[in-house]
């Protein structure tokens, strides 16, 4: 007892200490700026708002709504064990807190969304990366719901061009966290950006973990968290001969990363955002390929300015969905990775073409 | 081991609810040294002080009235409806949570560290939404069946652990935690078969469960508490009857006590070991069945939540009691409710209550700590 309350007063007087020491600056002005009165308001899906990739993207926009917009915000991060009853709850106490435009990041959250928006008609909402459906899967459209989502095949499809074209291998893989449609549809991109290259060039670079057309049968870890099962899938990969992998799979994409600086030459392609740029992928940064980036944050930014601007439109007819021709997707530039000579011109083209419409990546957005 | 659980479970009811409370003090310091208004206000402290003291209690009495107005009663909001909604919903989480914690308190009663209760949970799950999914019967059928299916499937995925103790020694507290994985990965891989799949559906989600095997809501459509609370009132009464009043029970509880001395009083100790293993995961199924028959209605992967291992804390802090089970579930689920208004009104990050809900295990776990902090005198008999 006599040690524990030495230590406590010990402790005591550090934090007096530190506190005074860090106590002395000026106190500042009052605040006087007058804010918008308008609440923007996010929830995010059981990857959290700092998985350095998908949710982070999205809550970024809200950051920078509430700098440049002047708007209120709140946010709920969902739990890594969320269920549906989390979900419509976070939905719910969003609504309670008084918002008048909540966006939900993820497929997850579309049940909760669709729900929230059939019993409060005046509030306004947006959901990323999912359509809203009724209970049997049938389309459904709501005019206080805009659905915001991103035709990524077409950024994959130039990454596959050019994970193809600097392999050394001829073998490239992807892999998926859980198979869901806003996942596949980068690694449907991204095997036939492969596919492009080896028609153009005569060559036979494969694509490992993506075999066939079924996509449900395509390579995946089972969820969204787990770094550990990223490593070993990527792992089973290289020994496969692979020297390139594009995890589709948020932070369990780190585990891919870590696996390239066990194995020399190996390369591993980003999602979501630039992932260079990023603290979490700092520590294999050099061997990042390039990156296919969602442009959410910009698509969350224009979507809270509409609804300041009292121009917020719903409804499916309305819904945003992110190309290479309005820049809500693209891949990143070139960093440390050195590609091959003449690839950059290349992909400049591909890019013009798919955006003239010359080359067609199929997806759900264009059969 | 057995002598560390034996000193936690006889904790006293001051001990535990002290552990709470300071569970609570120590959670309002970490909020408001993470509250940014706090943090520049400490910058300029001395300049004007009372700023520093004003967003102490600002950040503190925020998050906590946010959390009781997520949790109990919303007074800031219009209508009746809105203001007693938070309420229910904590009863609403609260089901699942002390149903399966009445499952491990039998067992821990009965010396057995069921660690299992998630797995049983997807099990019961499981068998519950095959039936409420794919079954065509008119109500007073189907929905006891669907509910008996849930309760059978957490039966036998529990006795499947206990006839493995009986019968090869396998300790139970690993044998449990493998069968975990197996759950979430069978319920995994079943979801993107046809078995539990539904028709049409990319995603690996089940079809919704008919409203024939749906348990009734207790108070209309507003509310998404159903009659699974009350069911799950029933289980505490039936529970504490059963462990203080039946003779099985009594076999359970000798088990517990000393299994030597129970093997010698003529309790036949490998069918107790099966039957006790078989209740708790009853009860489990029985947490499932509220789940995917109640609330969620879909089956996902995520489908027990972490409510299997939220359970093994409510029964601890019940001190395997059934009363003090359902006032700690009751808790948890207030907890739960209301971290998200406090995450939305006060930007609290919801981590907050994992940090006040781990804090309570550690304090039950070290009575000495709680007494030392609280200057109270040893309990007769009680480890120092």
């Amino acid at each position: 007892m006599k040690i524990s309350h030495t230590a406590l007063r010990g402790l005591a007087l550090a934090a007096a200490a530190s506190i005074a020491l860090a106590g002395c600056a000026a106190a500042p002005a009052e605040p006087t700026a007058t804010p918008v009165d308008y609440k923007a308001c996010m929830v995010s899906d059981s990857g959290g708002f700092n998985d350095a990739s998908f949710n982070q993207e999205a809550y970024a926009g809200l950051q920078e709504a509430k700098a440049s917009l002047g708007v209120q915000t709140a946010e709920v991060e969902s739990p890594n064990t969320a269920t549906q009853t989390d979900y419509t709850s976070a939905v719910d106490s969003m609504v309670a807190e008084g918002c008048d435009l909540i966006i939900n990041v993820g497929f997850a959250l579309a049940a909760a969304t669709r729900d929230a928006a059939k019993a409060n008609p005046t509030v306004n909402f947006a959901l990323i990366d999912s359509a809203l459906s009724n209970d049997d899967f049938s389309p459904l459209t709501l005019d206080n719901v805009k659905p915001i989502q991103y035709d990524t095949a077409e950024a994959a499809f130039l990454a596959g061009y050019l994970a193809a074209a600097t392999s050394k291998t001829g073998k490239v893989a992807t892999y998926g966290g859980m198979l869901f449609p806003s996942v596949t549809i980068f690694m449907d991109g991204f095997k036939q950006g492969v596919e492009h290259y080896n028609t153009a060039k005569g060559k036979n670079v494969k694509v490992l973990g993506a075999d066939g057309t079924d996509s449900s049968k395509w390579a995946a870890t089972g969820d969204f968290n787990d770094q550990a099962k990223g490593k070993t899938l990527t792992e089973q990969f290289f020994a496969q001969g692979a020297d390139i992998v594009l995890p589709v799979a948020g932070p369990v994409g780190i585990g891919t990363g870590q696996a390239t600086l066990g194995k020399k030459g190996t390369l591993v392609i980003g999602v979501d955002s630039d992932w260079f740029g990023l603290a979490t992928h700092a520590e294999y940064k050099a061997n990042i390929l390039t990156s296919i980036e969602k442009k959410m944050a910009k698509a969350v930014l224009e979507i809270i300015q509409s609804g300041v601007d009292g121009a917020f439109t719903g409804g499916d007819a309305n819904q945003y969905v992110g190309t290479l021709a309005n820049g809500g997707v693209k891949i990143s530039a070139a960093h440390d990775v050195a590609y091959p000579a003449g690839i950059q011109a290349e992909l400049d083209a591909l890019q013009e073409e798919i955006i003239a419409g010359t080359i067609v990546v199929s997806s759900i957005y264009k059969k | 081991m057995n002598k560390v659980m034996k000193e936690i479970f006889s904790a006293s009811t001051l001990n535990t609810v002290l552990a709470v409370v300071a569970s609570f003090v120590f959670g309002g310091v970490l909020i408001a040294f993470a509250n940014e208004n706090v943090q520049v206000a400490a910058g300029y402290l001395f300049a004007r002080p009372a700023d520093f003291f004003m967003a102490i209690w600002n950040s503190v009495f925020g998050a906590y009235d946010a959390l009781f107005r997520g949790a109990v009663f919303n007074y800031k909001l219009d209508g009746i409806v809105a203001m007693v909604k938070p309420i229910t919903e904590t009863l609403a989480y609260a089901t699942p949570i002390t149903l399966s914690g009445l499952g491990l308190a039998v067992a821990f009663r009965s010396g057995l560290f069921n660690i299992g209760a998630p797995g049983q949970i997807m099990f019961g799950a499981m068998f519950a939404g095959w039936i409420g999914i794919n079954l065509d019967l008119p109500f007073y059928i189907h929905f006891p069946i669907a509910v008996i299916a849930g309760v059978i499937g957490g039966a036998l995925f529990g006795a499947l652990v206990g006839f493995l103790r009986a019968t090869t020694g396998a300790n139970e507290v690993i044998v449990t935690i493998m069968f975990n994985y197996i759950a979430a990965l069978l319920l995994g891989w079943l979801l993107k078969t046809p078995v539990l799949q539904a028709p049409g559906a990319v995603n690996p989600i089940s079809a919704a469960v008919s409203d024939s095997a749906k348990y009734p809501l207790l108070f209309g459509e507003q509310f998404r508490v159903h009659t699974g609370f009350v069911m799950m009132l029933l289980a505490v009464v039936a529970v504490w009857w059963f462990l203080n009043r039946s003779s099985i029970g009594f076999q359970f509880r000798a088990l517990g006590h000393n299994p030597n001395a129970a093997k010698t009083a003529g309790i036949n100790i490998g069918l107790t070991f099966v039957l006790v293993m078989a209740v708790s995961g009853a009860l489990s199924g029985l947490a499932g069945t509220t789940q995917i028959l109640g609330t969620e209605k879909f089956l996902t992967t995520g489908v027990a939540a972490s409510y299997g291992f939220d359970a093994i804390t409510v029964a601890l802090l019940g001190r395997n009691n059934p009363w003090g089970v359902l006032v700690a579930g009751i808790l948890f689920g207030g907890l739960r409710a209301g971290a998200v208004t406090m995450q939305a009104s006060q930007g609290v990050p919801i981590d907050i209550v994992l940090v006040v809900q781990s804090m309570i295990v550690l304090f039950i776990a070290a009575p000495p700590l709680v007494r030392a902090m609280f200057r109270l005198k040893a309990q007769k008999g009680g480890a120092q």
